[in-house]
């Protein structure tokens, strides 16, 4: 197998566990950790084009954008997550689906 | 070989950060995978994403998780998922397979032509973009601070103050000593 067959499998391993994970986790962090794991196959998926197509730095430049933007939404999102464990106790998906207190 | 041990342990380490039960260890599972990719990155010469992803990746947001979880608190409650397992991995599939449909044709011929260097087209070439990521990167901390601040509530109005805002305020002195006002009076 050349390098780029092993990044394939390496995007479609790292998205499919992303998915996965979004769709069984009632955890808000849990689903955080989703979201990172579905960034880095992205990621992953950005540099291995730049590598085949042999333009890597323009993959690396739309990569940086990618990460600052996952890391901001990691942060709001265990933000949010730390203010419903104060005001519901909980960190349970469904517990917020009632929309009561 | 090492590549594929690489990319194995990544997928291993994002599956162990899913099914982790306490939440700490799923965060060091996730700054594991983060690290391997970062590797990967390296192994496809991209050295400077490389770095930014060991470092954001799996230093400055493990550190943010280990933080939100020190203050959350451990929520280790078995609870079911939404979605039942098995209908879950059928969905993953299908995702995989549209999405290996959709990359594996394009794996092409590398495009010719020179390429300017990462700090070219960072800076000059993606200017813009830049400007708009130090603009989101500040919404995030106003966001995070707001978020992270305690709700205050407001404090509750006294009996005095609730009386002084509903009565009529008072003359000012200087008014009522004037000789335009005096007069005004006696007629």
């Amino acid at each position: 197998m050349t390098l780029l067959e092993i990044m394939v499998v390496g995007v479609l391993g790292l998205a499919g566990v992303g998915m996965y994970g979004l769709l069984i986790s009632r955890n808000l962090i849990k689903i955080v950790v989703s979201l990172q794991v579905l960034v880095k196959g992205a990621m992953l998926a950005l540099i291995a084009a730049g590598y085949a197509s042999g333009h890597i730095n323009l993959a690396q430049s739309m990569a940086v954008t990618v990460i600052v933007a996952d890391t901001v939404v990691a942060v709001i999102g265990l933000a949010l997550a730390i203010q419903v464990r104060r005001r519901f106790g909980t960190l349970d998906v469904k517990e917020l689906a009632t929309l009561q207190k | 070989m090492l590549n594929a041990i690489l990319v194995v342990g990544a997928v291993v380490g994002a599956l162990q950060a899913i099914r982790a039960k306490r939440l700490l260890v799923s965060a060091l599972w996730l700054a594991g995978c983060s690290a391997m990719v970062s590797i990967l990155f390296y192994a496809m010469d991209a050295r400077e994403m490389a770095v930014i992803e060991l470092s954001v990746g799996a230093g400055l947001v493990t550190v943010l998780f280990v933080f939100a979880i020190s203050i959350a608190g451990e929520d280790t409650s078995d609870v079911r998922a939404f979605v039942p397992k098995p209908l879950a991995w059928l969905l993953v599939l299908i995702s995989i397979g549209l999405l290996g449909w959709m990359i594996i044709p394009t794996i092409g011929a590398p495009i010719p032509g020179v390429e300017p260097s990462f700090s070219e087209i960072l800076w000059q070439q993606r200017g813009l973009d830049v400007i708009v990521q130090s603009g989101l990167m500040f919404a995030g901390i106003v966001g995070l601070l707001g978020l992270l601040a305690d709700a205050k509530v407001p404090a509750k109005e006294t009996a005095a103050q609730k009386q002084a805002a509903t009565s009529i305020p008072p003359p000012p002195k200087a008014l009522s000593q004037s000789p335009a006002i005096r007069e005004e009076a006696h007629v």
